[in-house]
């Protein structure tokens, strides 16, 4: 019940953590699945129509519920501490933002044991994804399940930009923020301006589905490349918001274990708004095959190229943060170390993707997979794998056990590099993604093997990285306050795991690198900027819960608005929008009871602060 | 200036290296590696080129990471603090003009081989216009300037330049043929695509469709044969001749007629059809795309026999596929092997 109402943004994180972790293993799962079925030419370990359900939810799950959010689940642990804040701005929002994406991501999943799941790619083309071609109710999870996701997604973003921008500690000037938080703030951005994008492309795809609109269907006067552009307005800018906060926690970890401030810190700012700019002119990069005629490839390649600069100079001054370092390979560490070069692979394959008469080759490959493979778990899984173990002790009192840690990562970035190395080679060699198998002798067969047997090793990784979780929480909690001796941060100055209030005194920053800076000083702790006294807190409530659990059953009430049911009460409940209307009303109704509640919260007093 | 000469050197030779390397990998008639005609080659030309330098990117940055971690590890019981440095402008901007060097050689020939790719023969009075349809899972070749239509062959004199019109009838495909050019999709009506490609070489080379199209995407497969002129106005020829060969068993024939002409057509009967043109399926490459018929490789069988795979049961060879089973349209198995049999020996000469 506390969870189910906590409005407490490290308890959310956990939240967050706990449910992306759930999703992410359900992705994993669905790779695994994948690769077995590749493992040899003309296998049929699956059929047809099951492979491409998995490819879909595979990539879809990932991308919005595998992925996010854990970043989500970092940014709500580490944000308010690392700024000297005692919550988001918007506790309440925060709460709400968690569930949405909660209830819409069980609802994309629950096409699984409902009727089909969505197959027509996590890109969902039109007019593949339209009732013609796909006519189970897969798409429709698709559409709204992600809908009902985005919209916590779309509050989460808005909620950091309005921490960020309004509850720095007093001294933290934008040019004092810790990189994470400049990540943060730039990815909130982010979403900010691509979710509306993809919002509006997916109403409209529901509106075709359901209510049979035209937007995408030729015959009515429709075009489907017009999908693709909506798609990938936001496509593109995803990927950012996906790897711009694993950006923000390498250049986290790489100072504290190099004992080192961050090489050229302006520069990085810059570099990151740069890079989210670019992010959001380049997307038609990824329809070059689809006929935009060669003035449009040639600026979109030009300009995707482009992205290759800022990105350099974030690379570089990694590298020069360590160069006169100290440096200590901690788990933590070691994930930001192999996050470099695995990254950077990543990112060359990328640069070589923006040759448009290059890409027409390499489009819609196993060469395309590797990439953004490497981009994806290269970058943003092993940056939230050094982020994770780095914060751990601050989110949950307790080390992680370093030698778990170590072969969580040896297992993990060999099994990575073995899985998707050789997928270069296929795609090159003229294997097309998404293809539930191949004829033999096309010399696919041994690169395939090896692909599989690669993910394997990933998954031993993941179960490896699942028994240190289990066997460290057993233990007592044990963490200090600054366990890893050479943090720089405000987040380390306060008790790990922080108390609900975070600071009893909202600290004074008199630098970059706050908590570095005193201890150079020679002093214990931050010098506080207000007297002690009583702190305003939130009251938890179950309004969030029940308003997306609202916006759940107004969701499956539309889907199935159109179905006929075999007994005469479902079919009237549901043809007739009653449904609907019901899951509304609960949503709606929460809201009313919100504005009408008078809830002040409540104050912790100076006596009890000083109590413990 | 001699340095950069001196580097682009170097440049040139990793590339030529490169490119042998590369050429070893995968057959000939389907890898991206060993291009087989002018437009697979200008894209090959290219990825050498970006590939080469981004192996040197990746050098360096693989050396000063291992040196770093090599050099600066914290040694034991070293206690002192590093210098905190706030950053390097020299260091900076060279971090920032290379890349962006780096950046142009690559841009410039990208850009113009994005315009020379664009390159539309569709008036070309010496080139073969060729309109290809995609359709779950087969493809349509329809030579306009002769009135000839086929499927899953596509037949083409070596060295000439084919002027594609590319479309689809249902969702859209992705038409590609790695070794002789880059892939362009099928868009529906309103945004039909145009390209071109030339196969200076006689030989067979192997097509797929590159987007996800259903569940038979990845057996959406086709041929390309380069043959050389007067094998190709044969063909034509052959292909023209307007009498329509049927089963010479009337019972047969008239099954065949009623059954699976409704769908396909054969010669010139009837004028238009929904399924792919079956003239002269004895000699093609394949049945379906994907059941090779050539019995002398492990992975093929002989026609008559892929015909038998197909007819008795299209949906275990390409599941998801709009064919019905010939057994639901009340043919019997032996009519089927009957079938079978007339449309293996049904080639043309
Ligand atoms: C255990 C690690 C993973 C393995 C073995 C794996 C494997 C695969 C495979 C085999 C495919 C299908 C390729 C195709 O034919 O299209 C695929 C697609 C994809 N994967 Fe992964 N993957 C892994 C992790 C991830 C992660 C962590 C993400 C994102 C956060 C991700 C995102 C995607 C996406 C977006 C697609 C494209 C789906 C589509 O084609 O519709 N993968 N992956
Ligand atoms: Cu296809």
């Amino acid at each position: 019940m506390d969870w189910i109402t906590t409005v407490d943004h490290k308890k959310i994180a956990i939240l967050y953590l706990w449910a992306g972790g759930i999703f992410f293993g359900i992705g994993g799962l669905e790779a695994i699945l994948i690769r077995i079925q590749l493992i040899k030419p003309m296998n049929t370990f699956l059929d047809a129509q099951t492979f491409n359900e998995l490819i879909t939810m595979h990539g879809t799950t990932m991308i919005f519920l595998g992925v996010m959010p854990v970043i989500f689940a970092l940014m709500n642990a580490v944000i308010p501490l690392q700024i000297g804040a005692r919550d988001v701005a918007f506790p309440f929002l925060n709460a709400l933002g968690f569930w949405t994406f909660l209830f819409g991501g069980i609802l994309l999943n629950l096409s699984w044991v409902m009727g089909g799941a969505p197959d027509a790619g996590w890109t969902a083309y039109t007019p593949l994804s339209s009732t013609s071609y796909s006519a189970t109710h897969g798409v429709d999870f698709y559409t709204i399940g992600l809908q009902i996701a985005g919209l916590g997604t779309l509050i989460g973003g808005i909620n950091f930009l309005a921490t960020i921008i309004t509850m720095r500690a007093p001294g933290m000037s934008f040019m004092r923020m810790p990189m994470f938080a400049w990540a943060t703030f730039i990815t909130s951005a982010i979403i900010l301006f691509a979710f509306p994008a993809i919002t509006v492309g997916l109403v409209l795809l529901t509106f075709d589905r359901i209510l049979e609109a035209k937007f995408f269907d030729v015959a009515g006067g429709g075009n489907p490349v017009l999908w693709q552009h909506i798609f990938w307005i936001f496509g593109h800018p995803e990927v950012y918001i996906l790897i711009l906060p694993a950006f923000g926690v390498i250049s986290e970890v790489i100072p504290t274990f190099s004992r080192k401030r961050l090489f050229g810190y302006s520069s990085m700012v810059f570099a990151t708004i740069l890079i989210a700019f670019l992010g959001f002119m380049v997307w038609a990069h990824h329809m070059f095959t689809t006929g935009l005629g060669p003035v449009a490839n040639a600026l979109f390649s030009v300009s995707t190229m482009l992205i290759a600069i800022p990105t350099g100079i974030k690379i570089f001054n990694w590298l020069f943060t360590m160069w006169g370092g100290q440096v200590r390979f901690t788990t933590p560490n070691l994930f930001a170390a192999g996050f470099i070069p695995t990254f950077t692979m990543g990112g060359v394959t990328g640069v070589m993707l923006a040759s448009a008469p290059a890409d027409f080759q390499f489009h819609d490959t196993y060469f395309v997979v590797a990439h953004f493979h490497y981009v994806i778990v290269g970058g943003l899984v092993l940056g939230l794998f050094a982020g994770l173990h780095y914060w751990w002790p601050k989110m949950f009192g307790r080390m992680l056990s370093e030698r778990l840690g170590k072969w969580t990562f040896w297992t993990f970035i060999i099994g990575f590099h073995l899985t998707f190395f050789v997928q270069h080679f296929l795609g090159l060699m003229g294997m097309q993604r998404r293809v539930f198998t191949y004829l033999p002798n096309q010399q696919f067969d041994t690169l395939n093997l090896v692909s599989t047997v690669g993910a394997m090793l990933m998954g031993v990784g993941m179960i490896i990285f699942l028994a240190n979780i289990f066997l460290t929480s057993r233990r007592p909690l044990d963490a200090a306050d600054d366990p890893w001796e050479d943090g720089r941060t405000l987040e380390w100055t306060i008790p790990s795991p922080p108390p609900e209030y975070n600071f009893k005194q909202t600290p004074l920053v008199r630098g970059l690198d706050a908590f570095w800076k005193e201890k150079m000083a020679g002093h214990k702790g931050m010098t506080p900027s207000e007297p002690v006294g009583p702190i305003h807190m939130p009251s938890a409530t179950i309004l969030p819960f029940l308003m997306s659990v609202g916006i759940f059953i107004a969701g499956l009430g539309f889907m199935f608005s159109r179905d006929e049911f075999g007994s005469d009460i479902m079919s009237f409940l549901f043809n007739n929008y009653i449904v609907t209307a019901l899951g509304l009303l609960i949503t709606f109704g929460s809201m009313l009871l919100r504005s009408l509640i008078d809830d002040h919260g409540w104050h912790i007093e100076p006596e009890e602060l000083e109590g413990r | 200036m001699m340095k950069t000469w001196q580097a682009g050197r170097r440049l040139l030779l990793m590339t030529a290296a490169l490119g042998l390397i590369l050429a070893g990998c995968g057959r000939e008639d389907l890898s991206v590696l060993r291009p087989q005609g002018p437009a697979a080659e200008s894209s090959f030309a290219l990825m050498k080129l970006s590939i080469t330098i981004m192996i040197v990117v990746l050098l360096i940055v693989f050396s000063i990471s291992a040196y770093v971690w090599i050099r600066f590890r914290r040694k034991p019981g070293q206690q002192e603090i590093p210098k905190q440095v706030e950053g390097s402008f020299k260091l900076e901007v060279l971090w920032t003009v290379i890349p962006l060097i780096l950046v142009i050689i690559l841009a410039v020939p990208t850009v113009k081989a994005v315009f020379a790719a664009g390159n539309d023969h569709s008036d070309d009075k010496d080139a073969i216009q060729v309109k290809v349809t995609g359709h779950q899972y087969w493809w349509e070749f329809e030579y306009t300037d002769y009135g000839v239509t086929t499927a899953q062959d596509l037949v083409i004199p070596a060295g000439k330049d084919i002027a594609f019109e590319l479309s689809t009838k249902d969702v859209l495909h992705s038409f590609w043929v790695p070794s002789l050019s880059g892939k362009m999709d099928t868009n529906p009506d309103g945004t039909v695509n145009r390209f071109s490609f030339s196969a200076p070489n006689e030989g067979v080379y192997r097509g797929k469709c590159a987007e996800l199209c259903g569940p038979s995407h990845g057996f959406m497969e086709f041929k390309v044969k380069s043959v050389s002129e007067a094998a190709f106005e044969d063909w034509l020829a052959s292909m023209k001749a307007p009498e329509s060969v049927l089963p010479e068993d009337p019972v047969l024939a008239e099954k065949f007629k009623s059954q699976c002409l409704t769908c396909h057509a054969v010669g010139s009967m009837p004028a238009s059809s929904v399924a792919p043109n079956l003239t002269g399926i004895g000699s093609r490459e394949s049945v379906a795309g994907i059941l090779l018929n050539d019995d002398t490789r492990v992975d093929g069988a002989p026609v008559e026999e892929n015909l038998k795979t197909w007819l008795h049961d299209p949906q275990s060879v390409k599941p998801g596929n709009t064919m019905p089973n010939p057994k639901d349209l009340g043919l019997t198995d032996e009519e089927i092997d009957g079938i079978a049999e007339y449309l293996a020996g049904y080639t043309l000469d």
